[in-house]
């Protein structure tokens, strides 16, 4: 079996959250590559409005999107549980400077994992990112992702805050092995 | 135990500038560029010539971070220069920003790596390229078009005006005499510098 069980394939989520980060004016889509955020890594390239950005290790989109805030842009960081750990410093950035942050992390080690490798970070994603000052929301249906999406939106760029939005196993599917 | 030394083909010569004069020799008139300053001796150095200038974002921790901020407000702000100025620890941290900023390409990115060789801040430990390690080749492996390593005054007075050639991100390794930078009292509340960073670049 391959990663591509997590990929959501068709589902109409994944198109829907895209027109909505691109509707909020987030422009910058920054992402160590997950099949769980296929739909808008694609998208993101095929957008001559956004700027698709790969990153080599997490921790450069944490201070990219800082960068992007200085400049007076938004953007979001796409990346899997497993790169969170790869972030921790680098929210010193963000709390510090009261950076609007926004990433939206597809999980694993969560709900259903086969992979043993996993769940060590994949359980302590949640808690690292609040120790880092990040506030936490959780998708785990296709319904919740449109308004959990918006209520990240006005939590990061209204209010000014960093928002992690985590997009379950039990939306995107346990990777088998 | 002495670390077994890198092999270099083409050693590199002696520094021999003095950042003190070098790096504002090297800019020019600070207030051309939006800039990011990584931390210790750039931020101080940045803060220093520029009395604590307003479109300076000099850090003071998130070691590895300049860079990448660099490429954020350069994606963001595609009309005006901006300028990553760095030191050798900074950049080796996060080497594989060198690859994600060559792959966006931004033409109004200048980076100056200030390459002193040494961790100045924790005890003037020996860093990576002082051993041998050669990030103007780096950052050419990474896609960057145009490289610029300075040993001198002449060299430094050519690669001045590249900081000014927009089109495409430039590198310019600085190599100077190990030295700490000027000391000089500046802010270091990260929310105050973001605050006052974004209503001069944003006014």
């Amino acid at each position: 079996m391959s990663e591509d069980d997590r990929d959501p394939g068709d589902a109409r989520w994944p198109r829907a959250l895209y027109d909505l980060l691109r509707a909020q004016n987030v422009t910058q889509f920054a992402y160590v590559p997950d099949a769980g955020h296929r739909v808008l890594i694609d998208r993101s390239l095929a957008d001559a409005d956004a700027h698709s950005v790969a990153l080599t290790t997490e921790e450069e989109g944490v201070a990219l999107l800082a960068g992007a805030d200085l400049g007076g842009a938004r953007g979001v960081l796409l990346m899997q549980s497993s790169g969170v750990g790869n972030c921790i410093n680098m929210l010193s950035l963000t709390a510090g400077g009261k950076f609007p942050f926004l990433t939206i992390v597809s999980m694993r080690g969560d709900f259903g994992e086969g992979n043993p490798w996993q769940y060590p970070m994949g359980q302590a994603t949640q808690t690292v990112l609040e120790a880092m000052g990040v506030i936490v929301l959780r998708a785990d249906a296709p319904a919740d992702v449109i308004p959990v999406a918006e209520a990240a939106l006005a939590m990061a760029f209204k209010a000014g805050n960093a928002v992690a939005m985590l997009l379950g196993q039990r939306l995107l599917g346990a990777k088998a092995f | 135990m002495a670390r077994p030394h890198a092999a270099q083909s083409e050693p590199l010569p002696l520094a021999t500038l003095d950042r003190a004069q070098a790096v504002p020799a090297l800019i020019g008139k600070a207030e051309d560029f939006l800039i990011v300053a990584g931390l210790a001796g750039a931020a101080q150095e940045l803060t220093a010539m520029t009395a604590d200038a307003p479109g300076v974002f000099g850090l003071g921790g998130a070691m590895g971070a300049a860079p990448m901020m660099g490429l954020g407000l350069a994606l963001a702000q595609p009309q005006r220069r901006v300028l990553v100025v760095t030191g050798d620890g900074e950049l080796l941290m996060n080497l594989g920003a060198l690859a994600s900023i060559a792959v966006m390409a931004p033409g109004n990115l200048a980076l100056i790596c200030v390459d002193n060789a040494h961790y100045g801040e924790t005890g003037n430990q020996d860093s990576h390229t002082g051993l041998g390690v050669r990030l103007d080749r780096i950052a050419a492996g990474a896609g960057f078009p145009t490289v610029a390593t300075i040993n001198t005054e002449a060299e430094l007075h050519a690669a001045k005006a590249l900081l000014r050639e927009d089109g495409a991100p430039r590198f310019i390794l600085l190599r100077v005499k190990d030295g700490p930078p000027p000391r000089i009292k500046r802010e270091m509340q990260p929310a105050i510098l973001r605050t006052r960073f974004r209503a001069h670049a944003l006014r």
